[in-house]
């Protein structure tokens, strides 16, 4: 135990006394937040938008303060006339304009059908999707409004409701994909580089001829980065729920829990990286590269794995993060509990014990 | 006056499918000696010392060290044994004192055995005003000396040193072998291998290894004098010259 605890001490020694990994360790993280939570998203804020009102009721006058109200959104003028619509996208960077026809609120109380003209600026197709489901939303909003005050026999009402995300924040969907993305990086990278090190520097083979256990080495290897990447999980947590307002629904301890098992899962994996990579360099670079391209494309949380090819589709499957992500996403935004997600866990936990074997097995092979 | 033997070879070889880089080597090393292993690049040195340190497991033969079976008291033998490689192996980025502090630690040395070892050791090496200094900022003659003190922190019965002169000026390397000499004065065999002709005289015995095998082993003055030579470079060029093998 004495000796263990030698050697977890070296460790921490090595990773304070290194600048440039202290600084990739939780400026990575933290950098990754900033960068995917804030200039990443798909989200639009305070969008221009100008309303042509050709009915002036209640109801339009309503539907217009809901815009106006709505942050997303700012209402520059009202027009006078439908020529200068055009003129607003083409001279005033409006991205939205709403048509109220004539009648509107008659049209509505009579004949429970009125119409709406929403135009939006089609050269940039995503901005202007989003906008029209932001639109959407605070229409039929005010579509709920009126129905309470009012009985209606039938009503067949459509209505788009985004779950889980009412607000199709971006930060909601990127934090769990970043969690997977750091976490992976950041244990899959240390543990390698960490190990190669010790070949490198020739201070290997004075552990191995010592009387310290080859199987301690690797668990005190891996018990620092361990504890730091739990650290890294707090600081993402933190500034996912305050910097991006974030929820967290389910448990808490869940998802704590869940995460640690990415991080060993992530910590076998550098483990059987530096088992076949002999310089420090190497280590890296397949820890940057060979890791970061298919976490990043195979995970979920940047492109959608339903519209990818089957064969692209069944790959995603090897990769651990992608069903982290599943699971996070399950806990933090459905608030679902371990029996939504066991399936996922398992896979993990197979994941993990298949790497641990792999890695301890080639570690074992190699003092021969 | 009967000798106590802590090194005992038998037959023992290594093969790398079929390129045999210890051929059947046999020898013995007794306590308290300074024991030179000797050969070019690529005479199979390494591999043999690999063995004996228990980080490579032989092809065949047997090998007895510090009174322990190669094959199946490992665990027993690296208590027994220190070991010191060319890149004299201690951690750059730990000072003085935690390089002495870990090494002691994974060896599983008690706390006040360590604190009266690391006292003994920093005064011996004059170290006093660098104990709290990274090791990188040693200069390499001071490095290899705390390295193999390091190595010797346990009190092994043998210690295996690989080259540890590599690249140091013939004082530094002179101080070097004070403490070698110091340490087998305690008891402490020494197996070491150079490419220092000097430092073979300095030894009690040497081997000369050629292409895996053993072809000259006794003490430096009888050797010269079985092969008419002046000086162990000549004793080395002589044997070493029908070697068949290229260097690494």
């Amino acid at each position: 135990m004495k000796q263990f605890l030698s050697f977890v001490r070296k460790e921490f020694y090595h990773v304070f006394r290194d600048r440039k990994t202290l600084l990739m360790l939780f400026g990575l993280p933290i950098v990754q937040i900033v960068l995917f939570g804030f200039a990443l998203t798909n989200e639009v804020k305070n969008a221009k938008i100008v309303i042509f009102d050709y009915a002036k009721d209640i109801a339009s006058q309503e539907i217009t303060q809901k815009f106006e109200a709505n942050q997303n959104f700012q209402l520059t003028k009202s027009l006078m006339n439908a020529k200068q619509i055009e003129s607003a996208f083409k001279k005033e960077n409006v991205k939205l304009a709403i048509v109220f026809p004539a009648n509107f609120y008659e049209d509505l109380l009579h004949l429970h059908k009125a119409q709406i003209q929403i135009i939006a600026d089609g050269s940039d197709p995503n901005t202007a999707s989003t906008l029209q489901n932001y639109a959407n939303a605070i229409i039929m909003d005010y579509q709920m409004d009126l129905l309470q005050n009012q009985k209606l026999p039938y009503s067949i009402n459509t209505e788009l409701r985004m779950l889980y995300n009412p607000e199709l924040k971006g930060a909601t969907t990127f934090v769990p994909g970043i969690m997977a993305l750091v976490l992976m990086l950041i244990c899959v990278l240390m543990t390698a580089v960490s190990i190669v090190r010790e070949k490198e520097m020739g201070t290997m083979e004075i552990l191995l001829v010592s009387p310290f256990n080859p199987f301690l080495v690797i668990v005190s290897k891996a018990l620092p980065y361990f504890l730091l990447s739990m650290v890294n999980l707090t600081v993402i947590l933190v500034m996912a729920t305050t910097l991006l307002d974030m929820p967290i629904h389910g448990s808490l301890l869940l998802l704590v829990a869940e995460s640690a098992l990415l991080i060993i899962c992530a910590l076998s994996v550098g483990l059987l990286i530096s088992n076949i990579t002999k310089s420090q360099q190497a280590a890296m670079l397949i820890s940057m590269m060979g890791m970061m391209l298919p976490i990043i494309l195979f995970t979920g949380f940047m492109f959608p794995l339903e519209n990818m090819p089957k064969p692209l589709q069944l790959f995603s499957n090897i990769v651990p993060s992608k069903w982290y992500y599943i699971i996070a996403k399950s806990i933090m935004l459905k608030g679902l509990g371990i029996a939504a997600i066991w399936k996922e866990t398992l896979v993990l936990i197979g994941m993990t014990v298949l790497l641990l074997f792999l890695s301890l097995k080639k570690f074992k092979t190699r003092l021969e | 006056m009967s000798k106590e033997v802590v090194i005992k070879t038998d037959k023992l070889t290594k093969k790398f499918g079929d390129f045999i880089a210890t051929n059947s080597i046999s020898f013995e090393v007794y306590k308290g000696e300074i024991f030179g292993f000797l050969g070019a690049n690529g005479a199979g040195k390494t591999t043999a010392m690999k063995m004996l340190c228990g980080l490579s497991r032989p092809s065949s033969g047997e090998a007895m060290i510090a009174g322990f079976d190669i094959y199946k008291q490992t665990e027993e033998i690296k208590k027994s044994i220190g070991y010191m490689s060319q890149k004299f192996s201690l951690y750059e980025d730990l000072t003085v004192k935690e390089n002495i502090d870990f090494f002691g630690g994974i060896y599983g040395l008690r706390s006040e055995d360590l604190k009266a070892k690391r006292a003994e050791l920093i005064k011996t090496l004059g170290l006093e005003n660098e104990v709290n200094q990274l090791v990188s900022s040693l200069p390499l003659g001071w490095k290899q000396k705390l390295a193999f003190s390091v190595a010797v922190i346990h009190d092994p019965k043998i210690v295996f040193l690989d080259e540890p002169t590599g690249g140091v000026d013939p004082v530094t390397r002179r101080q070097f072998w004070d403490l070698i000499y110091d340490a087998s004065s305690r008891g402490i065999t020494i197996f070491v291998t150079t490419h220092y002709m000097d430092e073979a005289e300095y030894c009690n015995r040497i081997s000369m290894m050629v292409d895996g095998e053993i072809k000259a082993l006794d003490s430096p003055f009888n050797l010269k004098k079985q092969y008419g030579a002046d000086t162990m470079d000549e004793v080395f060029y002589e044997l070493a010259r029908g070697a068949t093998r290229k260097g690494d």
